[in-house]
Parts: structure tokens; sequence; C-alpha cells
């Protein structure tokens, strides 16, 4: 009978450490994958100058990591949400339904997305005009609306050389897909003048016009990736004339696989994108439930020492790593501390 | 039907002889032996391309590049009070002895006289991991009263040094690299001649935690090993009762009727149910609904066991079966009750059989992700090593193979030796498990 009253005591010891619970004195993380390098580095560094244990850090999205934020208060949800992009009226919403009222945005920096292909390539001097032409679904020839003709690079600016075209592009689940598409392929639309041949078939119709210039040709020469930059890499690696989009702290550590293109004449690096001259880039955020701050042990010293200038400064490892530091990040410590809300 | 019997008759038939037809069947038998000596050796030489790809890739995550390092541990640097109070010696973050390093690291090449460019302490930092500084701030913590002295460290270096003594990171790689630079590589090969660089044995791999994306040298299997081991405990301490009692009321209590067909069908149709599903499905219940912790060694043992049971009950159910009704009968027979029968008698017999499925049951659920992702056990989680039963299963944890997964998205190539070094190590426990199983069954499994 005894392997009976051990399984039994199994099952009762499994039953009761499930119910009991233990106090949570670690502060969970969870959001944007493209934010996760950072605060992986911001909660390592903190685990080792604070009494704290080391913060766990998820991955899974922007979007994930705020709805997950919103889903309540207590010890059962997350303290923190990455993002790499603004949080959005709707999920403030959905926040104050489920009680999470008083919500902390941090700003740490700005991140760079650029344009990269096989070091053994071609180089190329892009400008957004050349990505719309390149990989919009409709373009326009001789103020006719047509399906994307062009196979080359030549044919799409003759100051490029005969490369097939053929484009990984991020799926539309990450956030660098909408940087992509604001900045490059809407800035293209409107430079060509496509945008309002669009708006002029769509009768006036500006939404429409800007649907039309995002929807992307789908005859394989532009590939949405739904995985991460080294699946880009992977497929720019297989196939030589293939040009990738990848976040520049990517690039940054495998300069001897991948060389970087310009846009509009810029080289993409933390200080065109600190001035601003590199036009393809986006500012990261995190936030902090503040109904937390007092209830979970480090949360208030996690934020603070995540903006501090030894982190988030020029100087700092974030942007050893590849972040642009914000150069208004003084104003971001002091709301921090303050525990402004929005 | 003629035409045959006139063939036959037509030629002398001889045993020793084979005629055209004889022939043509052992022509056909040898062909179908080489099509199947070809499959195999096709399946072997996948086995031996993909273990050679593994250790050749793996092999040097086990090796790590050290720098020894002499740090004076500045007192006006690091205790600006000058109390020696433990408490406002934690004041001075890691970003104070970074550049104390950095110096020692420059005065001590350049007392040796090696030849290089370098004039700022900073271009030290680039040869260091970025946990050196934890670590010598650990050792003042540990130590107060070495403060002023100079001490000797032997600090990890950068993951482009180690990459560049395992001959990953060549100086054309670095071209471009703004991390380090080719002349940063000739400084390290006067070093090692020296023996201030050297590569050794990476016990830390195998015990340590992970770490930031930033620092793939410091990084570390033993975490997540515990997680994993934390996850089966549940498993076993979930699937292998429920999964044993059901089976066992099934094969020698259940009556035979549709119902207790409808479970069986269910039972083999459950256990090709893809693991994904079942991810959903433990975020959905565990920690939606009964809102179990994230990210927990419970949660993903749950969700496992769910996996797991149905390996476990038809194996059980096989071994049962297997035990010969003489035996029942004859327990029956000199006044056992059904139970003790059962209990007495066919249990101990069918135990290698359960044992054996139980750990192949396991060995499944050990290398299973997809379930994994669902229920947050991806990301930077393994940080922290469990010191209790309960904290090991109930804080958050990452597992191997999610360790690996994780790995191998990340953006420095230094990570992808990891992940093929986590391969390795996750390879060696399923082959043990495997190996295990085989004895079990060798040993004690009984045949009538």
């Amino acid at each position: 009978m005894s392997f009976v009253k051990l399984s039994a005591s199994a099952l009762a010891i499994t039953a009761v450490t499930a119910t009991a619970g233990v106090a949570r004195d670690q502060v969970q993380v969870a959001g944007s994958s493209t934010v996760l390098p950072y605060a992986s580095i911001v909660a390592e560094a903190f685990g080792e100058n604070f009494d704290f244990p080391t913060p766990v850090v998820e991955s899974g999205g922007s979007s994930a990591g705020l709805k997950k934020f919103c889903q309540g208060v207590g010890e059962a949800t997350i303290d923190v949400a990455n993002a790499s992009r603004k949080i959005k009226d709707s999920e403030i919403e959905a926040c104050a339904a489920a009680g999470v009222t008083d919500i902390i945005e941090v700003r740490i920096g700005y991140d760079g997305i650029v344009f990269a292909s096989d070091i053994n390539g071609n180089t190329f001097e892009f400008t957004p005009s050349d990505w719309f032409t390149a990989l919009s679904d409709k373009v326009v020839v001789d103020g006719a609306i047509v399906e994307n003709p062009y196979t080359t690079w030549d044919q799409v600016n003759p100051a490029f050389p005969a490369q097939e075209i053929q484009a990984y592009v991020p799926g539309t689940k990450h956030g660098t897909r909408e940087v992509f598409e604001e900045k490059v392929i809407l800035a293209g639309c409107e430079a060509t003048g496509a945008m309002e041949v669009f708006a002029h078939a769509a009768g006036g119709d500006e939404d429409a016009a800007e649907d039309a210039c995002f929807a992307l040709r789908t005859d394989g020469r532009s590939v949405d990736i739904d995985g991460d930059y080294t699946e880009t890499l992977a497929r720019v690696e297989a196939n030589n004339a293939g040009i990738g989009i990848f976040g520049l702290a990517f690039y940054e550590n495998n300069t001897d696989k991948l060389q970087v293109a310009t846009m509009s004449g810029v080289v993409p690096s933390t200080e065109s994108i600190a001035t601003g001259e590199y036009p393809v880039s986006r500012p990261l955020y995190f936030y902090v439930k503040a109904a937390h701050l007092n209830a979970i042990p480090g949360l208030k010293e996690y934020a603070e020492f995540f903006v501090s200038d030894e982190i988030a400064g020029p100087d700092g490892p974030l942007a050893e790593y590849g972040l642009v530091s914000d150069p208004e990040l003084a104003d971001t410590q002091a709301s921090v501390a303050a525990d402004e809300a929005m | 039907m003629t035409d045959f019997n006139s063939d036959m008759a037509s030629k002398k038939s001889s045993l020793l002889v084979a005629d055209a037809r004889t022939q043509k069947r052992n022509k056909a038998e040898a062909r179908f032996r080489a099509y199947g000596l070809a499959a195999v050796g096709v399946g072997l030489l996948f086995l031996v391309i993909l273990l050679t790809t593994i250790i050749s890739n793996g092999s040097s995550a086990f090796k790590q590049t050290f720098v020894t390092v002499e740090v004076f541990l500045d007192p006006a640097k690091i205790d600006k009070k000058g109390n020696r109070n433990i408490e406002d010696l934690k004041k001075a973050t890691t970003f104070t002895y970074k550049p104390l390093i950095q110096q020692g690291l420059l005065d001590q090449v350049n007392a040796a006289g090696y030849n290089h460019p370098f004039e700022k302490h900073k271009a030290m930092g680039q040869l260091l991991s970025a946990s050196a500084a934890g670590q010598v701030r650990q050792f003042v913590l540990d130590n107060p009263d070495r403060l002023g002295e100079t001490v000797e460290f032997r600090l990890i270096a950068a993951s482009r040094v180690d990459g560049y003594l395992k001959g990953r990171v060549t100086r054309e790689s670095v071209a471009r690299d703004k991390n380090i630079s080719a002349e940063h590589f000739d400084l390290v090969d006067q070093m090692q001649a020296d023996g201030l660089v050297e590569k050794v044995f990476n016990m830390a791999f195998i015990t340590g935690a992970d770490a930031s994306e930033a620092r793939p040298e410091q990084a570390g299997f033993g975490v997540s090993m515990a997680g994993s081991f934390f996850m089966m405990l549940v498993v076993l301490g979930v699937s292998l009762p429920i999964g044993v009692a059901a089976s066992i009321y099934l094969e020698e209590f259940a009556p035979q009727n549709w119902f207790t067909d409808l479970i069986e069908v269910n039972i083999s149709n459950l256990a090709a149910v893809p693991s994904i599903v079942f991810g959903i499905l433990g975020l959905a219940v565990f920690i939606q609904f009964a809102h179990l912790p994230q990210s927990a060694p419970l949660v993903g043992g749950l969700v496992l066991s769910l996996m797991t049971l149905p390996t476990i009950i038809i194996s059980t159910r096989a071994a049962l079966k297997s035990v010969p009704p003489s035996i029942r009968d004859a327990a029956l027979g000199i006044g056992a009750s059904k139970m003790q029968s059962v209990f007495h008698h066919v249990l101990p017999l069918a135990m290698p059989g359960i044992l054996t499925g139980t750990i192949i049951g396991l060995a499944q659920a050990l290398g299973e992700t997809a379930p994994l992702l669902l229920i947050g056990m991806v990301g930077f989680i393994a940080t922290n090593m469990p010191d209790t039963l309960a904290e090991g299963i109930l804080s958050p944890n990452s597992a191997m193979p999610a360790q690996i997964y994780e790995w191998a998205k990340r953006a420095d190539p230094a990570w992808y030796e990891r992940a093929w070094g986590g391969i390795i190590i996750l390879l060696v426990f399923l082959i043990t498990m495997n190996t295990l199983a085989v004895i079990l069954r060798r040993r004690f499994e009984r045949r009538w």
C-alpha cells in the first residue's frame, strides 16, 4: 500500500503548495520584445546593485504586455509593461475598467530601425520613395494606378544596381512594422505623389488612401517575418539579394554579416538618431502601475534606476547596447521620482 | 496454365541451379535488403550530422576566457564616508567599480610593456565582461577590510574576446564593430602569451543563471535546469498517481460498456493532441481562471502533466495487460479480494513497465517548449536560484528548452553558441533518462 500512500501524499503536497502561495518579492515585467534586451540589462544591473531579487522580464509584444498590465491590481498581475509604442486610449480605458487607474509613463529613449543587406552584396542609398515604389501593392505609372510592375531595384531608381527586389519586413504583430509603415511607406507614398492619386481614386477619402499606401505587394517580393530579427538575418544570409529590416542594436551586434543602407542620405547611428537626422526611429516606453509602488518591494527603485544617468544616459550600458538616449532624460527622472501618473 | 506446365517440363529443374523465377525473387529480396540498409544508413547519417553539428557548435560553450586583473580597491571612491559601514559600501554601485577595474587593467598592461595604442582606461572595458564590476563589488562587500589593497581578480572576458580565442570572431569580422577593434586582439595575444588571458573550463555555464543580452559570456544554464527539475517534480506528482489510478480502474475494475470505450478512445486521441493546445488551456485555466502564479514551474508542470497523462495511462495499461490472468486467478483463488490481487500481485509485476512508460513520458515533457511559451516561461526569467522547494515550484523560472529558444533569438552571435551548449546538456538529460528506461525494462521486466 506504500505506493498509494506515497502518491496520495504527493498529491496533497502539490495541492497545499498550490493554494498557499508566497508573497511576491520580485518585480514582474512583461511586454515588447524590442524593449526586452534593455529591460533585461537594467534588471540584471538592478539585481547586482540592490538587495532586491533580480526582476523577471517576459517578452511577448507590446500589446500582449499592456493587456496583461491592464488585467487589474494585485500580486497576481504584473507591475511594469514595456512598450515600443505609446499606450493607446482604448488600452487606458481597459485599464481603468479593471481598476488600474494611475499609470506612470516612462520614456526610456529611442530605437532606430535600419535597412541592412548581406555584407558581400550591393550597397544602397535609399529614400522612403524607393521603398514605397518597390514594395507597394499598387503604384502610380503615368497617372494610372497599376499593380506593382517592378522586379529589380534599377527599375525603381536608375541609380540602383539591377538586383532582384526581395525584402524581409517585420510582420504586422511587431511594433517595428508600424514605424516602417508610418515613417517610410507613408512618407514615400506622399513624396511620390501616389497619395493624392489614391485619395482621388477613393473619392477624397484620406483614410482609404492611407490604407492603399500601406498595402504591401503579395507576390513574394515582400516577405513578412513574424519571428525575430534572427530569422530575418537567416533569410538575408540565405538570399544575397535580400534586404532586411532590423533594429539598430541587432545590426550593431552583427556588423560582420550585414551592411547598412543609408536613408535619405543619413547613415543610421545612435548619434544621427539622437539628433533626429535619421528619420526611421521611435520612442520606447515602460508603464508602471502606481498602485503597486508601495506593495511590491523594489518597484520604485527599479523605475528610478532604469532612467538614471548611469543606466539610460549617453554613456550607460543601454546606449552601449544600441539604445539612443533621450535628450530629455532629466525630465523623465523628475517625473518618475514624483510618481507622476498620466 | 498449360504454358507454364510445359515450360516447367521442358527444363530440367535442379535444386542447385536457381531457375529464372527464383533468381528474380532472390534479386527482389536483395534489392529490398539494400533499400532497408540504405534507409538505416541515411538515418544514421542524419544522426551523425546532427550530433557533430551540435557538438562542434556547442562544445565551445563549456570553455570560457578569463582575464587576470589586479585592481586597486580605492577607498576614496568606494567608501566616500570612510567609515567602512556595509550599508554605506552598498551605495557604491557597479558603476563606481567599473573605472577602477579598467584603470587596473591599463596599469597592468602598461607595466608589462605590452605594445598597444590605448590611452584611456575606457578602452580596457571592451576586453572585460560587464559582469566584472559586479564580481569586484561583491568581493568588497564580503571583505570590507581589504579596501585600500590591490587585489588580483580573475574576471570574465568580454564575449568578443572569448569569441576571438575560440575562433568565432576574427580581426576581419570586427572591422566595423564598435564594441571592439583589431588592436584589442593584438593586446589579447600578448596577454595570452603571459597567461593573463586564459581559456578554462566554464563551470558557471552549468550552474549559473541567465544573463542579460549584453553579457552572453556570463550566462549559465543552471537555474533553468532547476526550473525543469521542479517542473518534472510536479509532472511526476500529478500525472503518475492519476495515470496509474486511472489505468488500474480502467483495466481491472471498469465494466466493458460504451462509456469506458468512449474514455479509451478519448485517451488515445488526447495522446495525439498538439502540445500548444495544452499551453493555451494552461493559460486560460491555470493562470487566468485559477490565478496561479505566472511563469511558475507549478503551472508549467501542470500543463505538461496533461500532456504526459495519456502516455502514462497507455503504457500502464499495456503493462497491466501483459500480466497473465493466471496470476489474478490464483490470487482470487486463495481468497484475496479483487483489490488485494491487484495491489499485491498485478501492480508489482507491472511496475517495470509502468516506470518505463513514466520515464519516457517525463523525457518527452522535459523537451517540450511550445506550451511553456504561452504561460510566460520565456524571457529574462531564470536569474534567481530557488532556495526552497516551495520557492522552486512557485517562483518564476524558465525551463531548459525554453531557455535554449530564448538564447537562440538574441542578437549577439555568442548567444548562439550558448544555445547549442544548452542543447548538449538537454540531450545528456534525455539520453540518461531513456537509458534508465531501457535498463529498467531489461533488468526487471518479466516475460511469461
